[in-house]
């Protein structure tokens, strides 16, 4: 901006905030702020020594950037004073929202499951290490069990060249120096390891024999393995990487092909587990659509979804309406007392609320069958149908506070000229409720009930905690059931309910979700907008 | 909400006389206000019942579901000693965890989204108007959904810091804190408006630099609306389930009340009725007691768009 043109108000208010960015404030709040950003900056320097040592350039780099932004925004000269009020929310933000959304959509597009969680070299490791066998030649290493940073280590002497050296299970051979020999000259004692007796070794077979101690970096030079802990042996996969054929080759020549889709395949076409994780296009997102297993119960999930939310908020929206216009009557006396009690569900913890009414409504000691229905055994939480109502009458429960809460406040709003004139005009109570009432209410109260709708859409603790989603479909193996919603099916497809975990699938189905509450809000924002304009 | 004889407290806070009005007959009364009281009468057995129910079930001896059905038949506090006996589950501790990690999410919630607001209702800034609008975008997406990414990343940050990784209660906090900005700024952010620039114009000319105009001017003045972000912030983490349990669900000292709860009734609900519903009754006072406390300011949040 030149200095000849006249500010704009926005430009000198921007000029007033850097004016005031001075800095303010005693030495504790200083020493505080120096000393949070001091463990932040140790912290960053850790986990970039970390990332650097696994190679893992991306991470490495947003580490080191992010903390010289905030290394800039909060040392003085208060370059960027709004920046220090953003930035602390913004950091969880950025990292627990923003990024948990693009890796969710990241996964979708992948076929993370159980069976292809590890990138591919650890896979490759992994299948080799299922097929190790002891090398018939191998040579006798004198060798020790030793313990150090809580791990157990091999210290071995090479017999040919009587080097000494040690690994673990994670840290291949490398040479030590500082090794006692014994007697037999087998090592007896070493640097920094905590040698195991005879004693210890006896105690500790388990762990011992489960020894592999990768002899340099590339799987296909095989491990040392002990059985005893006084000597080693060569142990070798009869399966290794061949990365000209980008195959695994078996010792017999057998060539297990890459099949392309995360996996090595055997001759007849099944795969070699574990396999990797790899891209698979929108393959997820047809699949929930076009695979009949998976989307027959896709589809009643999504139907009873839908149904759910739209009825849970016109029950409540209903019951709540009724009651706050019939307390809205000033004759009325002791209105605090029901008042006080009508909001107690709404104050009681939802997931505590689920529980207690999973125990009324229990089929064959729950209070609801035994003394209100008389020794019923209704298969209230077990029977399709029944469950789903079983739902919908605790949501009102549970729902109907808010909505009497809102709607009193709505209610009260509403000027008494607009119902004056109505009764002039000779208008039926029911007339101006319907014509008057109800559309003056709406103004405030339709931007909530879409809140409502988009928050019982994902109401995920009432039906786990009521049903658990059940009952099971009969007629799908996955783990869903006739009144899980989508956002439970997600929870179940993810395998955190038990069960197989299906990582990418799982989070194609969060973005449906996504899509369809986020175009729903948005169509709904803007409708009610022009409901407001008309007003 | 309390009447009187001949004058009543309008919404717009004048008091107006009643109309001169006879004595009502009982017919009319019952007519004009009494089924009023009816209906009231019933929305109450409806609201309070299962509250009572597990109350009285809490103080039954015979410790069954089948038992607890007989109200305040007899009563005794057995459930109440049981519930902190048993090692394999420790329900103080889950107490505790609990407390800690909404109490923390609440307090911190609470500062990183006022002092957002704060820096987006006082200063003016380049991207200001957008970096509210994204943040209303952002929140479209609950984090709930992402739990199968916040699984993963956190068992990545894990191996670098393992204190931060699956199994702590560190890591619930700040995936919890993730959510702090949002629709919580967007309501503070509401709310600092309201307070008079003047203010914080006088004191800026009294030489206060912006920390202290923050902390000791407007901060006393929006106490309301930090009431209310703090409690639903507060409520919100105590009931949460599907991040906890993915997070900190695989041991039994780690957990939550929410986990610890519903793995006391998912696995014997019949045997276990009575000394869950103690837990249960345990569990519900502080998130009640707030409630109570904050009431008159959690209506006024509600009907700026706050669900619960």
């Amino acid at each position: 901006m030149s200095a000849k043109t006249p500010l704009s108000v926005e430009e000198r208010e921007v000029a007033a905030t850097k004016a005031h960015a001075t800095y303010s404030g005693g030495l504790w709040p200083w020493v505080f702020k120096i000393a949070i950003l001091g463990v932040l900056d140790a912290g960053a320097l850790y986990a970039a020594l970390v990332l650097l040592n696994e190679n893992s350039w991306g991470a490495l780099a947003a580490v080191v950037i992010g903390t010289a932004i905030l290394n800039i925004i909060f040392i003085p000269p208060n370059r960027f004073l709004p920046a220090k009020y953003l930035a602390p929310g913004l950091v969880f933000l950025l990292i627990f929202q923003v990024l948990a959304i693009i890796y969710t959509t990241y996964i979708a597009f992948t076929n993370q499951s159980d069976g292809h969680i590890l990138n591919r070299d650890d896979a490759i490791a992994a299948v080799m290490a299922q097929k190790v066998e002891r090398v018939p030649d191998s040579p006798s290493y004198k060798s020790a069990v030793a313990e150090k940073d809580g791990q157990l280590w091999l210290i071995v002497i090479d017999p040919a060249t009587k080097a000494t050296s040690a690994g673990s299970n994670d840290t291949p051979l490398a040479e030590v120096t500082g090794v006692e020999l014994s007697a037999t000259g087998a090592p007896k004692a070493a640097e920094g390891f905590t040698v195991l007796s005879f004693a210890d070794v006896v105690k500790r077979t388990q762990e011992v024999t489960a020894l592999r101690v990768p002899i340099t970096d590339d799987p296909n030079d095989g491990y040392l393995s002990t059985t005893t802990g006084t000597s080693a042996f060569i142990f070798r996969s009869t399966i290794t990487y061949d990365s000209a054929k980008n195959a695994m080759v078996g010792s017999d020549g057998t060539i297990f092909p890459d099949g392309g889709r995360g996996s090595f395949l055997n001759p007849d076409g099944t795969e070699l587990t574990p396999g990797w994780k790899v891209g698979i296009g929108f393959e997820n997102f047809t699949k929930a659509f076009t695979d009949k297993a998976i989307a027959q119960p896709l589809m009643r999930v999504m139907a009873w979804t839908f149904a759910f939310a739209i009825l849970s908020v016109l029950t409540t929206f209903a019951l709540g309406l009724f009651l706050a216009i019939m307390f809205n009557e000033p004759r009325m006396r002791g209105q605090k007392w029901y008042r006080v009690a009508m909001i107690l569900p709404y104050a009681f913890p939802g997931f505590l609320s689920g529980l207690v009414w999973a125990g009324l409504f229990n089929q064959e000691f729950g209070f609801i069958n035994q003394i209100l229905l008389n020794g019923a055994a209704i298969p209230w939480l077990t029977d399709p149908w029944l469950g789903k109502l079983a739902i919908l009458i605790v949501n009102l429960w549970l729902g109907f506070p808010y909505m009497f809460l809102v709607a009193t406040g709505a209610l009260q709003s509403i000027p008494d000229e607009a119902l004056e004139a109505a009764k002039v005009d000779g208008a039926s109570p029911w007339q101006t409720f319907m014509q008057i009432k109800l559309p003056l209410l709406m103004i405030p109260l339709a931007p909530l009930l879409i809140s409502s709708f988009a928050f019982n859409f994902n109401n995920f603790n009432l039906i786990y905690m009521l049903t658990r989603g059940g009952p099971q479909f009969a007629d799908t193996a996955l783990n869903v059931g006739s009144t899980d919603i989508l956002i439970s099916m997600v929870y179940k497809v993810a395998g955190f309910d038990g069960g197989r975990h299906d990582f990418g699938l799982a989070s194609a189905l969060s973005i449906i979700v996504f899509l369809i509450v986020g175009s729903i809000s948005y169509l709904g924002f803007r409708q009610t907008k022009t409901l407001e304009n008309l007003a | 909400m309390s009447t009187q004889p001949t004058t009543f407290t309008a919404h717009d806070g004048t008091v107006q006389e009643l109309p001169a009005q006879p004595r009502m007959g009982f017919a009319k009364w019952l007519g004009v206000i009494g089924w009023r009281h009816l209906i009231g009468i019933i929305a109450v057995v409806f609201s309070a019942f299962p509250l009572v129910y597990v109350v009285s079930a809490s103080l039954n001896p015979s410790g069954t579901l089948t038992g607890s059905n007989q109200l305040f038949s007899e009563v005794s506090i057995d459930a109440y000693k049981n519930l902190f006996k048993d090692p394999s589950r420790p329900y103080g501790q889950w107490y505790i965890n609990t407390l800690i990690i909404a109490g923390v999410t609440a307090v911190s919630t609470v500062f990183l989204g006022a002092i957002a607001a704060f820096a987006f209702s006082r200063m003016r800034f380049k991207g200001r108007r957008m970096g509210l609008m994204s943040l209303l975008l952002v929140q479209m997406f609950p984090q709930l959904l992402a739990v199968v990414a916040i699984f993963l990343l956190l068992t990545w940050i894990g191996d670098i810091f393992p204190i931060l990784g699956i199994g702590s209660r560190l890591a619930l906090i700040l995936v919890y804190l993730g959510g702090a900005l949002g629709v919580n700024t967007y309501l503070m952010y509401g709310f600092f408006n309201t307070v008079p620039s003047s203010l914080d114009e006088a004191a800026k000319v009294d030489g206060a630099g912006h920390a202290r105009i923050f902390f000791t001017i407007i901060l006393r003045l929006v106490a309301p609306i930090l009431a209310v972000v703090g409690l639903l912030s507060f409520i919100g983490s105590f009931n949460e389930y599907v991040i906890a349990s993915v997070v900190v669900g695989n041991s039994a000292d780690t957990q939550t009340l929410a986990i610890g709860l519903f793995q006391y009734v998912s696995s014997e609900t019949n045997s276990n009725w009575v000394i869950f519903s103690a837990g249960a009754v345990l569990a519900a006072l502080p998130p009640m007691a707030l409630f109570i406390w904050l009431q008159k300011y959690i209506v006024a949040g509600l009907t700026a768009g706050a669900v619960k």
